[in-house]
């Protein structure tokens, strides 16, 4: 079955989507990623999002999803990488991504991971950031 | 405004929906659509093709390239004999779904083009019609 690799970084787990998902396809990511969070016990999520040109109201979902469930299993999701022209579609569409936190590209999403990570009673407002 | 060449796909599939996007990709890239606009009307599109394969039991699309002396641009119409909509009003409305999406589909796929027009019959189908001009 066709599925979209996730890699095992140590403490984050990084998931670099590199095709245009079909609906099933995004699904069983999200079904995958969470096995591996808790399997792994990762404690953060980095997805890329860089080669997407596309990002719908059921990508957008599953981004959403995929923060979510990850909050839930005490880990961050961190979406990086999206291209202009997508951000101006997705908000001209009307999705929100209020709750899924962004970082421009992989390195600063690392960053943005490590630095929630660091103090060990990291605060889980998720007001400010 | 005479129609340069016109094509008709199936949308049954989710993975119909990806050749969807894919073909609009291509012909709003052909237009010469700025990569924002190509943007729009590929996720419009997907929007559309996804409502008719989930509620419309999957259909078709016709892809229109359009020509007038002022302007060229890409007409999309989705046709399905599904259910059809009772209350099509209400289903445009942001956030209102019977399918347990997000409700974005239609709203969406109308404030990402400039043209829109919808007509729906209970027990015969729906068709969904959106342009974006250059």
């Amino acid at each position: 079955m066709e599925r979209i690799p996730i890699l095992d970084m140590g403490e984050f787990l990084l998931v670099t989507i590199q095709v245009d998902m079909h609906d099933r396809l995004a699904m069983t990511l999200q079904d995958d990623l969470s096995e591996q969070i808790v399997t792994t016990g990762a404690r953060g999520v980095l997805i890329d999002i860089s080669s997407l040109d596309l990002v719908d109201s059921f990508i957008g979902r599953m981004l959403g999803n995929i923060a979510a469930i990850s909050g839930v299993l005490d880990a961050k999701t961190v979406v990086v990488g999206m291209r202009p022209a997508v951000a101006i579609t997705l908000v001209e569409l009307g999705v929100s991504f209020k709750q899924v936190r962004t970082a421009l590209n992989v390195e600063k999403g690392m960053d943005l991971l490590r630095a929630s990570l660091a103090p060990e009673e990291s605060s889980n407002g998720d007001a400010e950031r | 405004m005479a129609t340069l060449r016109d094509e008709t796909l199936q949308v049954r599939s989710s993975e119909e929906i990806v050749l969807v996007r894919q073909a609009v990709r291509a012909w709003a890239a052909e237009l010469g659509f700025s990569l924002v606009d190509q943007t729009k009307i590929v996720t419009a599109a997907s929007e559309l093709a996804r409502n008719t394969v989930l509620y419309g039991g999957g259909g078709s699309v016709r892809l229109e390239m359009l020509n007038s002396e002022t302007r060229r641009g890409l007409r999309l119409t989705f046709e399905d004999q599904g259910p059809g909509i009772p209350d099509v009003e209400l289903a445009m409305k942001d956030g209102y779904t019977t399918g347990g999406g997000l409700g974005m589909g239609l709203g969406g796929a109308k404030r990402l083009s400039n043209e829109f027009e919808i007509s729906s019959r209970v027990g015969e189908g729906t068709r969904v019609s959106i342009a974006r001009w250059k």
